[in-house]
């Protein structure tokens, strides 16, 4: 174990082990346990990748080469309120791009990125499968549809006074 | 379920969970309650109806009364009303577009032109009751293979069918099927592809959260026919409801007996495993899907050898799609005769659509192949949204391209869509109207592509990208007349020397723009022009002086403050803060804001 270098809490640690080991430590679970260790720890970051490798007796490139290949895993933590656009074919004909755009000006922030609070996090989706709602926007669980720009200041209104 | 008199029957899908179908359910549940009804009628949720524009919907069964756009508190009034006094609630009837109000399913033009085989009980029946499945004939098909068929005669039936694949190549399935089957080795495999890259469709999703049960029997049918004892389904992580309902159903399955050890009771033994996609369009490409299920990266190899061949940890595997599988036991219980009957002669059966864009009736449709492109856009879906007019629809998804008026009386069908530069694809279909520009769209895809490349050959990670910047340029209005043949030059490049389908058909949605609408290509070049209105760089709002009123709707519309003006003074728009959002437009009622 000694071969960590970077810090990583002892607890964090064994979730990662437990993970692994629920996977039998299978190299080819991988994405499995990335998939579930995102789901603890909301991001992956460098220490996190690291541990995972050991455990699984990988290369950390090869982890690092899975995560940055797929859309769903993340190095950066996400907002306490994510917040996501539909880009589909559907969305996009019916006005997402105006939507998408002015998201990322009220907020200040481009697509992948976390606002300085914390707070929030914008990404892109394609389909959500809700596409008789288009233009749709997830923010967390909660699916807003039929959105149009000037909705825009609305739905972030809902999440101004929460924590 | 025969104590019920009555079912009440929610839609469960994606679209209209979004919109509030858990309360609605919760709340007739109440309301049953309050009224002491709680034992004579059901509450049903159910997978997608198909008819999605106007979700939530609950629909009543025996009498098939519709009700649409459904809100939670409407559920008193539709419990007392219809329930107990036995009248209709006439405001949450679909309203007909001729006009008139329609009192059930059976009479909607959305489904007298469906018939409905891969979605027989998406809006039926409870997916996570597999009670409900078995009442409609569920898993009948698995124990007449099991007790009745051979494996070969199992693969002819599927062959006589004439089934092809329906994730968008069109392979015939029974053939595939067959090669598998000839593959000594051992251990096999069996996976369903349920990865759905399209990024405007969501059939195969809606499938699997409508009737979860129908796949696994598909499955299990195949692993009996090929030899395979294991199934693998490959799905989206983003899906969290389709995989919360198989993974119930593969427990119920397994607790039935139909999925384990001894199926049926029979020495066949077949278990289906979820192993989940991470979000890459390219992850769809079945060589792909195979090393992703490794753990390795998504990255396509050359084929041959084929999946049948060395498929999952080098071993035969079969590899299906959702939609295909779905069909299966329906070829078992009715004959491949029956199946044969319906469709065109090389593409026969059904075929489903994730209909939407700028249509009346965006929804989830199952026709027969070879009905016409006409009919499903004008007939089930009802037409253009706003009485605007018709321009194009899109097939085929980032790999499909733009069919245009002329082409609406061409029977759909695997070859009649290739032979007119697009591509039946997994099934989304988007419709667009006067307003949307034909280049941007292909930009839209070359967008898509170009992220989703997964980077292992030249054409497909450079070429794309410059196609994408030229089109940018286009839009832009900075291209000259001789980039639109250098961009048609790069397409055919493209097309022929990448390494797997996504790179391949990357060009389509360019070529068929090119070909279909010529002439948009030369006004964004040659006029710097957007006919369509669409390309920003290349349009200005203007407020026109004689009609403006100084009302200050725009003003107090504008997202950026573009708009300055006193009440009752006209309005000027500063060009350099706009940013040509269209707001104002639609702020305005005197029709004194334009685009030049
Ligand atoms: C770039 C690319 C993406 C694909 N995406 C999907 C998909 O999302 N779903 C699917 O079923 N097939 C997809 N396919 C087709 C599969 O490679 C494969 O042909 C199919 O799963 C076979 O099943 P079928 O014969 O039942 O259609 C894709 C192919 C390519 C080249
Ligand atoms: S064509 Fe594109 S997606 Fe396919 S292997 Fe080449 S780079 Fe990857
Ligand atoms: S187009 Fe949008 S940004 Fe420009 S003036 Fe009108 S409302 Fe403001
Ligand atoms: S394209 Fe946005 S929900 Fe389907």
């Amino acid at each position: 174990m000694s071969r960590i270098k970077v810090k990583i809490k002892e607890q964090d640690l064994t979730k990662i082990r437990e993970i692994c080991q629920a996977h039998n430590n299978e190299p080819g679970e991988l994405i499995n346990v990335l998939q579930q260790t995102q789901e603890h720890f909301g991001y992956l970051p460098a220490e996190i990748q690291e541990a995972v490798a050991q455990e699984l007796g990988l290369p950390v490139a090869k982890v690092y080469g899975v995560v940055t290949f797929y859309s769903f895993f993340t190095m950066i933590p996400q907002g306490r309120y994510p917040i996501s656009i539909c880009t589909g074919t559907a969305c996009y004909v019916r006005g997402a791009d105006n939507v998408l755009q002015e998201f990322k000006r009220q907020l200040g922030i481009a697509v992948g990125e976390t606002s300085e609070d914390g707070k929030f996090s914008l990404n892109c989706l394609r389909c959500v499968g809700a596409c008789g709602l288009a233009p749709v926007v997830l923010v967390g669980d909660k699916t807003y549809g039929r959105v149009a720009p000037d909705g825009v200041k609305d739905i972030l209104a809902e999440y101004q006074d929460k924590e | 379920m025969t104590r019920y008199k009555m079912h009440l029957l929610v839609c469960g899908g994606t679209g209209c969970r979004a919109s509030a179908a858990d309360s609605i359910t919760e709340s007739l549940k109440e309301s049953l309650q309050e009224h002491n009804l709680q034992d004579e009628v059901q509450v049903i949720m159910t997978g997608c109806f198909g008819f999605c524009e106007k979700g939530p919907i609950v629909k009543v069964l025996p009498d098939n009364t519709f009700y649409t756009e459904v809100k939670p508190d409407d559920t008193g009034e539709i419990v007392e009303e219809h329930l107990i006094k036995g009248r209709q609630v006439d405001r949450l009837l679909y309203e007909a577009p001729e006009g008139g109000k329609v009192k059930d399913s059976k009479h909607m033009d959305f489904y007298k032109k469906q018939i409905r085989i891969a979605l027989r009980n998406c809006g039926f029946i409870d997916p996570e009751n597999i009670d409900e499945y078995i009442a409609r004939d569920g898993y009948f098909a698995l124990g007449t293979v099991l007790s009745e068929m051979t494996p070969q005669q199992v693969i002819d039936q599927v062959k006589e069918s004439g089934l092809r694949g329906r994730g968008g190549g069109g392979f015939p399935a029974g053939l595939k099927w067959e090669f598998a089957y000839k593959n000594q080795e051992q251990p096999k495999y069996v996976v369903c592809n349920a990865d759905e890259g399209d990024p405007g469709a969501f059939m195969d999703r809606s499938i699997l959260e409508g009737d979860p049960h129908a796949v696994l029997e598909a499955m299990a049918i195949c692993g009996y026919a090929t030899g395979a004892d294991k199934g693998l389904i490959y799905i989206r992580a983003e899906y969290p409801l389709a995989i919360k309902r198989l993974k119930i159903a593969i427990e119920q399955a397994r607790e039935y007996g139909m999925l384990g050890e001894g199926v049926f009771g029979t020495d066949f033994n077949f278990d289906v495993q979820l192993r989940y996609g991470a979000g890459a369009f390219v992850c769809g490409e079945e060589t792909a899907l195979i090393h992703s299920m490794e753990g390795e990266r998504g990255e396509p190899t050359f084929k041959p050898p084929f999946p049948a061949e060395s498929g999952y940890l080098g071993k035969p595997t079969n590899v299906n799609n959702v939609e295909t599988y779905a069909n299966v036991p329906v070829i078992i219980n009715k004959g491949a005769g029956w199946f044969k009957k319906i469709g065109t002669e090389k593409s026969t059966g059904t075929k489903v659509f994730a209909l939407a864009g700028k249509v009346n009736n965006v929804g989830l449709i199952e026709v027969p192949m070879g009905t016409t492109l006409r009919e499903v856009i004008f007939e089930i879906g009802g037409g253009i949204k706003d009485g605007k007019k018709f321009k194009a629809v899109q097939t085929g998804g980032p790999s499909g391209g733009c069919l245009t008026e002329e082409h609406l009386d061409t029977p759909i069908d695997f070859d009649n869509l290739l032979a007119v530069g697009s591509m039946m694809g997994s099934g989304g279909m988007i419709v667009m109207d006067e307003d949307d520009c034909m280049v941007s769209v292909a930009k839209f895809f070359l967008e898509f592509t170009v992220e989703e490349s997964c980077g292992k050959c030249a054409p497909c990670r450079v070429g794309n990208k410059r196609l994408h910047e030229l089109l940018e340029r286009i839009t832009q209005g900075k291209a000259e007349k001789k980039d639109l043949q250098r961009l048609k030059n790069m397409c055919h490049v493209i097309a022929d020397t990448s390494l797997c389908g996504l790179g391949q058909t990357a060009p389509s949605p360019v070529l068929s723009t090119m070909e279909n609408f010529w002439n948009e290509y030369v006004a964004h070049v040659e006029d710097q022009r957007c006919p369509a209105g669409s390309c920003k760089d290349l349009m200005r709002y203007e407020i026109i002086p004689e009609n403006c009123v100084g009302c200050t709707a725009c003003a107090r519309k504008c997202p950026v403050g573009a708009i300055t003006g006193e009440r009752k003074q006209v309005h000027e728009i500063d060009q350099d803060i706009c940013i040509k959002c269209g707001a104002c437009v639609d702020a305005c009622k005197f029709d004194a804001v334009t685009i030049k």
